[in-house]
């Protein structure tokens, strides 16, 4: 019987959630495991955790980013109790949405909760939580990790594909191809692509192609396979969560270079120009990564 | 000696790195043809030859800046004379990309600069890599860099 944890750090919790919606597999995975400490399911408190042996739980599970020293010091007190430290989840790998904060700094994050929000009637400064860190951290900035599951939160095939692998000690799963290859519109990319305009997702009513032939920003080219493309085939496109295919170091820079290609050339300004947010858009799942120590500032 | 009055004392003694992708059919031609024709220019360019400029990967810019350049260069052929007719232009428009990234980012977008240089132009390359030097000292250390 193998002994597992799972901790909810900085995020929305929807990658609890996740692992409760395998369904009925879950039965089949208790039957396998025993969870010592699973803070939103079991009742374990931090002293029980800092009770256990050193090595003693098998796999620990980190879902959510690293934001507050509670976070950091449960990473840290999780890496020591645990033989394999997995990484959960698109925050506690590359920060996710979260780390869109990162594009400001503490005070102004603050400012705009507590200080200056319009619908907070008192201004007042929270004084009793755990210390809250200058820039969003993920979990391999604290401690080392063996394993990741990608997605946000992980799809579901890509999680029993996951704990299959973990469960028998492999810590390399997953599939190494980007998720064009699976999309289910894939044979309606055209042979060329070329974009006249951006659309946002409203803007244009969806024929059912290929989403950039539509001229819809669609992070499938840049972004690793395995969850056999759920929100394409509910006429989403592709936001990324999945992270970047496992060769690629940077799943912004790699759709940058791709979609840019694919703009015309005689109004390419225009048409650069229209996309107002490009951090937002393209690192949508990776700005902590791109700026963990906040945005930069340069001199003039 | 008016242009050494000019600049300021406080990055008197700072020395850019300065990351150049040139494309081999032009741009690393017109530095070579620089070269032959002794024209002086800073030393502060590290060139690395690419067959194309639109084989530089928007990851080499970001990775060069993150590695400590100061400034990224990337020359190409004109546009019309791309030995791969189009690398060039797929180049221009991902560099219009990137400056808006590293704007939003904080890094001052005049960091990357892309230029045309044809295998004759010896002088323009000399002067532009004299010009983007002079315009990545008064910048200053890139922010990237002291991390």
């Amino acid at each position: 019987m193998k002994k597992i944890a799972m901790y909810w750090g900085a995020g929305c919790g929807g990658c609890d959630v996740s692992l409760l919606g395998m369904h009925e597999k879950l039965l089949d995975l208790l039957d396998e495991v025993e969870i010592v400490f699973w803070p939103c399911a079991i009742d374990a408190k931090y002293e029980d955790l800092e009770k256990m042996e050193d090595k003693s739980i098998d796999i620990a599970f980190y879902n959510g980013a690293i934001r507050t020293k509670e976070n950091e010091e449960i990473a840290k007190l999780l890496r020591k109790k645990a033989k394999l430290m997995v990484a959960y989840g698109s925050c506690a790998i590359e920060g996710c949405v979260i780390g869109l904060a990162n594009l400001y700094n503490k005070k102004e994050i603050f400012d705009a909760v507590y200080l200056k929000n319009e619908t907070t009637k008192e201004k007042i400064l929270p004084n009793k939580l755990p210390e809250f860190l200058p820039y969003l951290k993920t979990l391999d900035d604290v401690v080392k990790v063996d394993a990741f599951i990608p997605g946000c939160p992980p799809p579901k095939p890509v999680l029993e594909d996951a704990l299959d692998a973990l469960l028998k000690g492999k810590t390399k799963f997953g599939k190494e191809i980007a998720l064009c290859e699976e999309c289910p519109r894939k044979d309606t990319k055209p042979e060329k692509i070329e974009i006249n305009r951006f659309y946002r997702w409203h803007e244009k009513e969806d024929d059912g192609s290929c989403f950039l032939a539509q001229g819809i920003i669609c992070m499938g080219p840049a972004t690793r396979a395995g969850c056999k493309a759920e929100c394409i085939s509910a006429n989403i496109p592709c936001t990324g969560c999945m992270g970047a295919v496992p060769k690629v170091k940077d799943q912004g820079a790699a759709i940058i270079s791709a979609i840019a290609s694919l703009i015309n050339d005689e109004n390419e300004d225009e048409i650069i120009n229209s996309i107002e947010d490009i951090v937002g858009t393209f690192y949508k799942y990776s700005t902590a990564k791109l700026l963990p120590k906040g945005r930069m500032k340069d001199g003039q | 000696m008016k242009e050494q009055i000019e600049i300021e004392p406080k990055n008197m003694n700072f020395e850019p790195k300065i990351v150049a992708f040139l494309c081999n059919w032009c741009a690393y031609a017109g530095a070579d043809m620089a070269g032959v024709s002794r024209l002086k220019y800073p030393a502060n360019v590290v060139p690395i030859k690419v067959m194309c400029s639109g084989r530089v990967d928007i990851e080499f810019i970001l990775n060069a800046f993150e590695k400590g350049a100061d400034g990224v260069f990337i020359g190409g052929c004109h546009p019309g004379d791309c030995h791969y007719v189009n690398g060039n232009l797929r180049t221009r428009k991902r560099v219009k990309m990137v400056k808006k990234l590293l704007e939003q980012m904080g890094i001052n977008p005049k960091r990357l600069r892309l230029e045309w240089i044809s295998a004759t132009e010896g002088n323009k390359f000399a002067k532009v890599i004299k010009e983007f030097v002079e315009e990545v000292k008064e910048l200053g250390p890139s922010p990237w860099r002291r991390k």
